[in-house]
């Protein structure tokens, strides 16, 4: 198949066929996440529903499939309203900067050992860029929606998220503590070997404080504080409707699934089969179906989190972050380097 | 003491994980949706919907236009006139029930000594144009006709309570 998408390139000159091969290699990547975030949503519903002893949607279409497909032409077909006294610009340009970051930071994501977008040395810290620069589409939306509760939200959000992203940051450090590596690709494969090798084992700890501290960047339930609909109305998306406001929410469920594969890639051994005997047979073995496997696994508790807990008071969600999980990030990094390199010990982590 | 297993307990999320554990069990419980239009809940003989004016078998209006059910209406949904019809009774001319005033307390059907206006079982009912909902005496006399057996019936069960 890609040799004869390549031949057939061939007719164009050679700076178009690099720029058309990186094109499909890209729309290779975002056209099943944006499905997946489109049946996402649908998962969601269901499953908060079955939660709370409902069926959810199944009205539209065979038991409800059809529903996200109707949910996107209903917001395609939506008027973009944009306030008189916005910021026109800026009001149009930040679902834009929110949904970029966000699905850049996919083009580091190793899917197996050979299948990667761009496989760089600094994978990591790209990721971790691109996530952090997502906070500004939001503190853009709510400064130039010039309302009370977008403001409010955007203030919310970027504390919040400033707050979790050291958290995050301290946590995935013992990953690469463990790995000796920031690239992605190689962290996994320092992973291999079965389930007894995952990083989630030795690094409990912080496979924990990694995923609260995910759950949290993302603005999702119980941190979703700057959404907050029963005090900030729907916080910075207030005066966005129809495809601005479905920008948002890809770009929130995109994200979503990132943090939900980052967890996979770094704790859950990435595309690694759970029986490292198996690791070469066809289906017990290595393959993308297990990366894919794992981050359904994490999304479940994505969801399971916004089905359970009632919505973090704003101090507490400070206290958390601030008072609890760096000090514990940090100790953990002290006491795990004090075991690596000069104790008997070191090869817990490896 | 008790302050350590408090520490303890938060430190390992223990109440967090009961919460999750709750939701998980119900995840699998039976599901008590009712899925409206095929299945529908169990109704009381004495639900107030949908208006109707009753006739008696012989096929004579009851309504006396005694106005009672205009007076009692809190909302001023209800209009009527009246008029002396050639054989010296008095009927009503106009009986107009405004549904979008209308707040379904029953008081009409309660303060009617004949039992003309009565409140049926029906509450899916719409309009699609401005004025669909203002019902009149025509319209309300239709819905008699069309719901006596049910209305009759409803009305036989609440009698031994009244």
């Amino acid at each position: 198949m890609p040799e004869v998408i390549l031949s057939l390139l061939e007719i164009f000159p050679d700076w178009l066929q690099v720029l058309l091969v990186a094109l499909i290699k890209v729309v290779v990547i975002v056209a099943p996440l944006m499905l997946a975030v489109a049946y996402l949503t649908f998962a969601e519903r269901k499953l908060i529903g079955y939660m709370q002893i409902r069926v959810g949607p199944n009205r539209v279409g065979p038991r409800g499939w059809l529903q996200p497909i109707a949910d996107a032409l209903k917001l395609l077909c939506k008027e973009i309203v944009i306030p008189a006294k916005s910021n026109k610009y800026l009001f149009i340009l930040a679902p834009i900067l929110a949904i970029g970051p966000s699905l850049a930071a996919w083009s580091v994501i190793p899917f197996t050992d050979t299948l990667v977008l761009s496989d760089i040395n600094a994978g990591l810290l790209f990721i971790l860029a691109m996530t952090s620069i997502g906070v500004y589409g939001i503190i853009i939306a709510g400064w130039a929606s010039n309302s009370k509760y977008a403001f409010l939200s955007a203030m919310r959000a970027s504390a919040q998220i400033v707050s979790y992203e050291l958290a995050m940051g301290f946590a995935l450090v013992t990953v690469l503590m463990a790995a000796g590596s920031l690239n992605l690709r190689e962290i996994v494969l320092a992973q291999s070997g079965g389930i007894g090798d995952w990083y989630m084992w030795p690094l409990f700890p912080m496979f924990i404080v990694y995923f609260i501290s995910g759950v949290a960047e993302t603005n999702r339930a119980p941190f979703d504080v700057a959404e907050g609909e029963s005090e900030i109305v729907a916080g910075f998306h207030v005066e966005y409707s129809g495809m601005t406001f479905a920008v948002f929410f890809l770009a929130e469920y995109a994200n979503m699934i990132l943090i939900a594969m980052l967890t996979a890639l770094m704790f859950l051994g990435g595309w690694m089969s759970p029986i490292g005997a198996f690791a070469d047979t066809p289906i017990l073995g290595d393959g993308i179906h297990w990366l894919l496997l794992k981050t359904s696994f994490v999304l479940f508790f994505f969801l399971w989190f916004r089905a359970t807990f009632p919505r973090y008071r704003y101090d507490q969600i400070m206290r958390l972050g601030w008072k609890v999980f760096i000090p514990l990030t940090i100790i953990w990094i002290v006491v795990m380097g004090v075991a690596m390199f000069l104790t008997p010990w070191g090869h817990l982590f490896h | 003491m008790n302050k350590a297993i408090d520490i303890i307990k938060s430190l390992f999320l223990i109440e967090l994980l009961k919460g999750m554990s709750v939701t998980g069990r119900h995840m699998f419980k039976k599901k008590i949706t009712v899925q409206y239009p095929e299945e529908k809940t169990p109704m009381s003989f004495r639900f107030r919907g949908l208006h109707a004016l009753r006739r008696y078998p012989n096929g004579e209006e009851r309504c006396i236009a005694c106005k009672l059910c205009e007076a009692v209406c809190p909302a001023l949904a209800i209009t009527i006139d009246s008029e002396v019809r050639e054989d010296g009774s008095r009927r009503t001319s106009r009986y107009d029930i405004d549904l979008t005033k209308c707040i379904f307390c029953g008081f009409c059907e309660e303060a009617c000594p004949v039992d003309a206006i009565v409140e049926t079982r029906v509450f899916d009912y719409h309009g699609e144009d401005k004025g669909d909902l203002y019902y009149t005496k025509d319209m309300l006399l239709a819905n008699g006709d069309r719901m006596e057996e049910s209305i009759a019936r409803d009305r036989k069960l609440d009698a031994p309570y009244r």
